[in-house]
């Protein structure tokens, strides 16, 4: 459990901010001109960049971030995030309107979408209830396996999922007279959805809730002792964590206009746990830089790999070799890359005097 | 077997019963009404024997797995991979040479070096760290999944059987009677796979015989027991995992062989092994032989009998087989207590 052990506490309190100051003072500029940036980029980036590039991170870092949540703060590596982020896609792509008319029930976006995260909700309790009986290595095998089991269902069941084709037209809703699926307020809707998400986990973590869990994480039978009932703080993590999945799921499944077996396959399923060790599983933020690093590789691979005459379905074998090399050398991701290289620069002292710089 | 008899009166009964019923099943010639409510005879029983050599497979893939987990509590997700690679490579080999026996002894040594490699530059600088080894078995699995994928390519190969085992063979299991002359009809079945579900059955035995006859597997199911205690009274312990890392990845990449000759080798196919041998080892027990066969028989049978009777729901009772052992029997059904 070397991974989880070295995960994050809470709260973590900034020894340099005064007590006097409000809290909007006590935003590092870092944050600040990270925002400015993401707000503004429709300004300069193309619509390519804004649709594909973008609001895919945000998407996949939304998926992650579940999975972070899950694993950085209860100890739990889940390959079932997918799952449940399809679950929702597909939900509301059954439940509201789509191509397939046959199957869908056409109903309004404000009975389908809470409909949709409701049966994610649902469906990640009922697995999280028989992932929760095992531990570590074993939880992954399990979620792993239930994973496979709901991608073969989706595959074989033509009278619900609409088997091998899926669902295709799934669009959003035409809300406020917008078209949802323009790549600027598509990219805005990502960027809105992605903050709250990241907001929530950030917010849950520092929660007596959010505490008690990383209490579960790293001594189930103290915090029995303590009187909490370690099974329902777990169940109550994969319940929570399926909010998030579901929302980039139905985001996704907007995004594609469509969703077939194949976005929740496997290789879909190992994705997002690639994403969130790149990024590192110790902090949320994780997820959304990881995600960024494997959309910009995805994205960019073929034209880099030509140069170098490889095809361009070697890409899977750079994020593979990627994914190989973190997990070797920096088991808590880029951002604890991230993380020495300040604390070394931290440490240097002057040459001369020997005072810290 | 007497003493679960006088504990469980009631349960002996029901199980003997079963059993009787399923015997009848299998050996009677079925009454014209059974044959218009559930279908014919030959078709069950196709899909029984099916679904027992599919057991005998998944039993050659998972036991190294499960052994591997056993011993070492390394959960190797790049399994699949080891039997698609021994699989391909089986496939040139029989293509080259012509000899489809040679493929064997050629990929045991192959695959299991690919395994002694894995063990000891990988696995072994990172032990005790679980999680971590099985993020390192998850990427090993994607690059050689792609690397595989980049070599063979996208399409289907199937390795040839040789002459011998082509054909099929009689067995003494009556399909039906012909209403004309009276005479019983025998079923017809590919010999391949019967001789595949004896080689498996051998192979089975020879492990148990190894692992509770042997001083050998002595030490391994000391090792399964308490690793830190049979290091500190002497042994060399990290030989006994080289040892069986081998010996699990060369039996995975033979059982590709198997795969390759009786279904067929594409991308995708390591996956569905892998989770194959997982359900497998879920429900059979971790780290137990025994375990992995009774689990590779069970889920081999469920999911042939589901593809025959109830084609959309076959993977669900797979699942919901796997649900409920998780549920009543969490360390699986001949697993020891965590």
């Amino acid at each position: 459990m070397a991974l989880a052990d070295q995960a994050p506490t809470g709260a973590r309190i900034n020894p340099a901010a005064a007590p006097g100051r409000s809290w909007i003072e006590r935003i590092p500029p870092g944050w600040w001109i990270a925002v400015v940036v993401l707000l503004a980029m429709p300004m300069v980036a193309n619509n390519f960049w804004l649709f594909q590039v973008m609001g895919w991170s945000f998407i996949l870092g939304m998926i992650a971030v579940s999975l972070t949540f899950l694993a950085g703060y209860g100890g739990m590596v889940s390959l079932l995030q997918m799952s449940i982020a399809g679950l929702a896609g597909y939900m509301v792509a059954i439940l509201g309107p789509s191509g397939t008319t046959s199957i869908s029930l056409g109903l309004a976006w404000w009975i389908a979408l809470p409909a949709a995260f409701l049966v994610a909700a649902i469906f990640a309790t009922l697995s999280g209830a028989l992932a929760v009986r095992t531990e570590g290595i074993y939880t992954i095998m399990i979620t792993l396996a239930i994973a496979a089991a709901f991608f073969y269902f989706t595959r074989q069941n033509y009278t619900i999922f609409n088997g091998y084709s899926g669902f295709n037209l799934v669009l959003p809703p035409r809300l406020f007279g917008v078209n949802w699926r323009d790549p600027v307020p598509f990219y805005y809707l990502c960027l809105g959805c992605a903050a709250l998400c990241y907001g929530a986990v950030v917010y849950i973590s520092r929660s007596p809730f959010g505490l008690a869990l990383q209490g579960v994480r790293d001594n189930p039978r103290r915090m029995a002792a303590l009187g909490f009932n370690v099974t329902a703080h777990r169940v109550a993590a994969h319940a929570l964590a399926s909010v998030f999945a579901s929302v980039g799921g139905i985001l996704l499944v907007w995004q594609n206009a469509q969703i077939a077996p194949g976005t929740i396959g496997i290789p879909a399923a190992i994705d997002i746990l690639v994403v969130a060790v790149i990024g590192g599983l110790r902090r949320p933020l994780g997820a959304f830089v990881g995600a960024f690093i494997y959309v910009i590789l995805q994205v960019f691979s073929p034209d880099v790999l030509g140069v170098f005459g490889f095809s361009a379905e070697r890409f899977k074998l750079i994020i593979g070799l990627g994914f190989l090399a973190v997990v070797l050398f920096s088991p808590d991701g880029v951002l604890g890359l991230w993380d020495r290289w300040r604390a070394r620069r931290a440490r240097r002292v002057d040459p001369l005097t020997g005072a810290p710089r | 077997m007497d003493k679960f008899a006088r504990n469980h009166p009631v349960w002996a009964l029901v199980i003997a019963l079963l059993v009787a019923v399923f015997l009848w099943l299998v050996l009677a010639p079925w009454p014209a009404e059974l044959e218009a409510a559930v279908g014919r005879k030959r078709i069950f029983l196709n899909a029984l024997l099916g679904g027992i050599t599919l057991g005998a497979l998944y039993f050659l893939v998972a036991s190294g797995f499960t052994l591997i987990f056993g011993l070492m509590r390394i959960v190797n997700l790049a399994h699949g991979s080891l039997f698609l690679l021994g699989g391909y490579i089986g496939y040139e080999i029989t293509t080259y040479t012509g000899s489809w026996l040679l493929a064997f002894p050629i990929v045991f040594v192959v695959v299991g070096l690919l395994g002694l490699a894995m063990q000891r530059f990988v696995f072994a600088h990172m032990e005790g760290e679980e999680l971590r080894q099985t993020l390192v078995s998850i990427g090993l699995s994607v690059v050689l999944a792609d690397v595989m994928l980049w070599y063979w390519g996208g399409q289907s190969y199937t390795t040839l059987a040789p002459a011998f085992l082509r054909g099929p063979v009689e067995l003494p299991l009556i399909s039906s009677i012909n209403p004309t002359s009276g005479e019983a009809i025998f079923i017809r079945y590919p010999s391949v796979r019967v001789w595949i579900l004896v080689a498996a059955i051998v192979i089975g035995v020879a492990m148990w015989l190894v692992l509770n006859r042997t001083s050998l597997g002595m030490l391994i199911r000391a090792g399964v027991d308490d690793r830190e205690m049979l290091a500190a009274s002497g042994v060399r312990i990290q030989l006994v995992f080289l040892a069986v890392f081998v010996f699990g990845a060369g039996l995975a990449g033979m059982a590709g062989v198997v795969g390759g000759t009786f279904q067929s080798l594409s991308p995708g196919e390591d996956t569905r092994f892998l989770l194959a041998s997982l359900v497998v080892v879920i429900v059979g027990g971790m780290g137990s032989i025994v375990g992995a066969a009774i689990g590779a028989a069970v889920i081999g049978v469920t999911e042939q009998m589901g593809l025959v009777y109830a084609p959309t729901y076959s993977v669900v009772f797979t699942f919901l087989i796997m649900a409920a052992v998780l549920a009543f029997r969490p360390q699986g059904l001949l697993g020891a207590g965590r």
